[in-house]
């Protein structure tokens, strides 16, 4: 009723026509209520000042609200005040801001309102801004509005919708007021409606005021089941014996992780509370009963070096609760019988029926949408998952996949890659440019790397690819070390450029950052590069002959050492711009390439060595099933992880030569 | 002629076993039981954990060097043997605490009462309170070691069937083994593996049943049972190669091929010989662990079995005491340089520092041995033997 007069009030005199004269008068007036201000008397006089001009009513309710507010102790003038010296301050104003008077420090006093005042004037202050004629104070009160809506904001939105001329505005304020008419609303038909309204808006929001229209209560119980008939029931639930263990009392299991329903002893516990049943004896109490009785290291006569057993305690325990007239112990099962004439329940906070079946049926119908975009999302982390997989495992594509040298350096040729691009970046402050430098400056460092150690050390172990395993071992090692030695052992940044920050917003349930969209472009274009160097050019070609064939492919006048050292050290410059990207996404350390070695030989043996459509084979299994396995369990990357590897071991097994095998002669390694 | 050589190796191993003998008794004497101290302690136990290092090393240098199969995995056997070891001890020594604190309560320990108790101790750090199934048997010493044999020698035989039957072979079954070791410790390191996640085991140095004994005996005594554990390992390994079974893998690494031709069942072989070195890899760990007083997932990460390889091609592989002679040197020199203990070299111009540059040196220097000296350290000697003769 009285939100009713408010509402009458301000709808009577929105234009109001009194002076700012009038309300300093009755600012006046009303000093005491103002200075003493408390949550109590605070409404009435929030209620009386709607009839003043809006505008000086709300800065004087911001000033109050804010603290800035002082009276003079003599005449309870309230004013604000400035600082003359260290003694002497002016009086000021509030509304016209011009100085009234010279006094001393001391006669002035602040008025300080608690936070329950402070609330109360943050609400009222709603109402006057948003009728305000200035659109930032009306978007500004929308803004904490959309925080939280109270009972007293449903009818204020109603007239806001009404009056609002600013479409963009308005739509903002529709949403609210339907979130309002759901949360607060009175008349069950205009819920529904509302209901209906809302029926294809997946956004969380809704989602959550949905979903608090679905609040039920704690659990209730009740030994009468007709009890039941008028209530707006949410769930009628049944104790059940959950521990596995004798005696019940332990819940937890090791292979009994699901959410709990309601167990016996929980239940019996809600039953006593509500004084149906008697109180129980816990084996804990029990045990402290029992230790209270001990005579000379005995009970009842027996020696206490027999009590290691739960049935024996209960059985001393139940004799001595007869002579002293205690509650006997009850195991589970008994207490199971105890249990059967009551009913426990949950209710819906919402009484009505049918609006919480119809909010029930509309989340459903939302949560189908959500569950589209959910595994909409799924798809697109498992791409981009892939995407790193793949760039990892590109340049081993070449070097392992095409020259079947097992190259272990070859994640540190990543690293040399992403820390070229950190030393780029800090000479070259612009993000973009020091990128576009370090792409192909990544490639040549690497290039070269590669080069070199193809001519120091793999060319002497063509024909031992084991040894080639253990040789770049050693580089491996010693080139972490060395990179531990220059660059420290703290991750150094490789930032990329804003434009790169931020992502795709397509609603609440989908994004797609700008980096992972980046990630995925560049294993593609390296993807088509790639292939196109092997296939359309002489270079390709030539490596392919060496690599079926070396003495024909010699025969035919191929320079099969030139080829080797080039296609190897292409097959580095390859990781070396990779780990540009990587490092864009994940910190430069000296063990950035060791993350992704493991997991890079795998993608090239699963997709089948010696074809970079296999590689990309790899690259998309490994990807997505690692993203499809962790969508079971979200918080366990490491469990999903595993499970990859397990697959990827048994996957070996029956396709020894990867997804996509080579056939006819260029098949026959080893 | 083959017995001629028969008898040299003979004799190589006799006098490579009496070493062992005399090296584990000479530092008895000089340890700090006997008064002498003029080992520590610590380096005692150093040097237990290097002989036990070594047991894996003449492992893997029979999977490797004699068989051909370059495992990168054993090293998880290593651990699974250290974890089943470390799950009784810890138990056990938690079990003697929480009983010692009976004197608390009044009324004896319930089984369930003792088991929560117990389980709030070792599981707390990973919030749980519940011991799990694998620990079933934890409180027995004797189920616990045949835990140690079984347990690497069933995921040894499972995944070296899966492997060996689809003939996966070469650099392939080097990565599968490499992902079998990464599968094990990113499992173990989640917190809910029952194994107390990345926190490991801890506390093992403390041998339950034994706390009247000073660290420095128990070190003197596992010093002991690893050179026992050597000299065992390296007479059924010799004895293996000796064999005419030593001849047939030997044969599987130098041409697995025509050894099929032959008739052979190339991959019963093979299995034996993955199996057998897993399990005695396995009861190396057993013994290692107690020494090191702890263990978790990141000493089975895949590095760990790469480096153990590195040891085998360092010492020279196809030769036993090869294998130790890497394992023993590049381990402790690892840890005397990387320890800061080396003196620094100053160049004028440049301060090597050991503690970051020994890692690069090893690597290059490993380089150097693949490239030219396949028979590494061992190879070395004895080229530079011939020539002096």
């Amino acid at each position: 009723m009285k939100y009713l007069l408010i509402i009458l009030f301000s709808l009577l005199n929105f234009n109001s026509a009194f002076s700012e004269e009038n309300f300093d008068n009755f600012l006046f007036k009303n000093s005491k209520l103002i200075i003493n201000s408390s949550s109590k008397t605070v409404g009435t006089f929030l209620e009386k000042i709607n009839v003043y001009d809006q505008n000086t009513v709300s800065r004087f309710l911001n000033l109050w609200k804010n603290k800035k507010l002082f009276y003079i102790k003599e005449t309870k003038k309230i004013v604000l005040i400035s600082k003359f010296d260290n003694k002497t301050y002016y009086a000021i104003d509030i509304f016209s801001n011009a100085k009234i008077g010279k006094k001393k420090k001391k006669d002035f006093k602040k008025i300080k309102p608690n936070s329950g005042v402070r609330a109360k004037i943050a609400t009222a202050l709603v109402n006057f801004q948003i009728f305000s004629n200035d659109k930032n104070k009306r978007i500004n009160s929308i803004n904490a509005l959309e925080k939280k809506i109270l009972p007293e904001h449903l009818e204020l939105l109603r007239k806001a919708f009404l009056l609002e001329e600013d479409d963009r505005l308005k739509i903002k304020i529709k949403k609210l007021l339907q979130f309002a008419i759901l949360q607060h609303g009175t008349d069950d038909k205009e819920k529904i409606k509302v209901l209906n309204e809302l029926k294809t808006n997946t956004s969380i929001e809704v989602r959550a005021v949905l979903s608090k229209l679905l609040r039920t209560s704690e659990i209730k119980v009740t030994r009468n089941i007709e009890d039941l008939n008028n209530l707006n029931i949410a769930q009628i639930i049944k104790p059940e014996v959950i521990s596995k263990k004798q005696f019940g009392e332990v819940i937890k299991s090791f292979f009994y992780k699901e959410k709990l329903k309601l167990s016996v002893i929980d239940a019996y516990k809600i039953a006593q509370k509500n004084g149906f049943l008697d109180k129980r004896v816990s084996l804990n109490e029990l045990k402290l009963i029992l230790e209270n009785n001990i005579v000379d290291n005995k009970i009842l006569g027996i020696d206490i070096k027999e009590f290691n057993k739960n049935s024996k305690r209960i059985e001393v325990y139940n004799k001595l609760a007869k002579i002293k007239n205690l509650n006997i112990y009850r195991d589970e099962t008994e207490l199971l019988n105890d249990l059967k004439q009551l009913h426990f329940y949950k209710i819906y906070i919402e009484k009505n029926k049918y609006i919480t079946n119809k909010t029930k049926q509309v989340l459903d119908s939302i949560n189908f949408k959500v569950k589209f975009y959910k595994y909409l999302d799924l798809f697109i982390d498992g791409l981009s998952l892939s995407s790193i997989y793949f760039l990892g495992a590109i340049g081993l594509a070449i070097t392992f996949g095409v020259m079947r040298v097992i190259n272990m350096a070859h994640g540190e040729f990543i690293m040399m890659g992403a820390y070229t691009g950190y030393v780029v970046q800090s000479y070259i402050t612009n993000h973009t440019l020091s990128l576009i430098i370090a792409f192909p400056l990544a490639f040549i460092i690497t290039f070269i790397a590669g080069v070199i150690m193809e001519r120091l050390v793999i060319k002497h172990l063509y024909k031992n690819p084991l040894d080639t395993l253990l040789a770049t071992f050693g580089i491996s090692i010693a080139l972490q070390q060395l990179a531990k030695n220059i660059f420290g052992t703290q991750a150094r940044p490789l930032t990329s450029p804003s434009w790169l920050d931020g992502s795709l917003i397509i609603n609440d349930d989908l994004s797609i950052s700008y980096i992972r969209i980046a990630i995925f472009v560049l294993g593609v274009l390296f993807f088509l590069i790639l292939l196109f160097v092997m296939k359309k050019t002489r270079f390709g070609l030539e490596t392919r002959s060496v690599t079926q064939n070396p003495v024909m492919a010699s025969n035919m006048g191929v320079n099969t050492e030139k080829i080797n050292m080039l296609t190897f050290g292409f097959g580095s410059g390859i990781a070396g711009v990779a780990g540009v990207a990587i490092g864009l996404f994940s910190k430069v350390t000296s063990e950035l390439g060791s993350e992704y070695i493991v997991q890079s030989f795998m993608t090239v043996v699963v997709g089948g060595v010696g074809s970079i459509w296999g590689t990309l084979a790899g690259a998309s299994l490994i990807g997505f099933l690692q993203k499809f396995i962790e969508w079971f369990n979200p918080s366990n990357t490491l469990a999903a992880q595993t499970y990859m590897i397990i697959f990827i071991i048994l996957f070996i097994q029956f396709r020894p030569r990867g997804l996509i095998a080579l056939k006819g002669r260029a098949a026959n390694d080893n | 002629m083959i017995t001629d050589m028969n008898k040299s190796v003979k004799k190589h191993s006799l006098i490579f076993l009496i070493t062992i003998f005399l090296f584990t008794l000479l530092v008895t004497f000089l340890s700090e039981p006997f008064g002498i101290n003029f080992i520590s302690t610590s380096f005692v136990k150093v040097l237990g954990k290097t002989l036990c290092l070594c047991i894996a090393a003449i492992a893997m240098d029979v999977v490797w060097g004699y068989c051909g199969i370059l495992s990168l995995g054993h090293f998880a056997f290593f651990g699974l043997g250290g974890y089943m070891i470390g799950m009784w001890l810890m138990y056990e020594r938690t079990s003697i605490i929480v009983l010692n604190s009976l004197d608390d309560s009044q009324l004896p320990f319930t089984e369930i009462e003792l088991q929560e108790a117990i389980g709030n101790q070792i599981f707390g750090v990973v919030g749980g309170t519940e011991i799990p199934l694998i620990w079933t048997f934890a409180d027995n010493l004797y189920f616990q070691i045949i835990f140690v044999i079984l347990i690497p020698g069933l995921i040894a035989f499972i995944f070296g069937w899966l492997a060996f039957r689809s003939r996966v072979t070469g650099v392939y079954l080097s990565i599968l083994t490499q992902a079998m070791t990464l599968a094990l410790s990113l499992y173990l390191f989640q917190n809910d593996s029952g194994l107390r996640g990345n926190n490991g085991l801890s506390g093992l140095q403390n041998i339950p049943h034994l706390e009247n004994l000073s660290q420095s005996t128990i070190s003197i005594l596992f010093l002991w049972l690893s050179s026992i554990g050597l000299i065992f390992s390296f007479v059924i390994f010799n004895y293996i190669i000796q064999s005419k079974f030593g001849s047939v893998i030997t044969a599987i690494r130098d041409n697995e091929t025509r050894l099929r031709f032959f008739g052979y069942n190339v991959e019963i072989y093979k299995l034996f010989i993955f199996v057998i070195t897993a399990i005695i890899t396995g009861l190396a760990g057993a013994i290692y662990y107690p020494q090191a007083g702890i263990i978790n997932p990141a000493e089975i990460a895949p590095i760990a079995s790469i480096y153990l390889a590195v040891w085998v091609a360092i010492g020279g592989r196809g030769k036993l005491y090869g294998a130790i002679l890497g394992a023993a040197s590049v381990s402790l020199l690892s840890s005397w340089f990387t320890g800061g203990n080396a003196p620094n070299i100053p160049l004028g111009f440049f301060t090597i520092e050991w503690v970051n540059w020994w890692t690069v040196f090893l690597g290059i220097g490993f380089v150097a041995i693949t490239i030219f000296s396949k028979g590494g350290l061992i190879g070395m000697l004895n080229t530079l033997l011939v020539k002096i003769k």
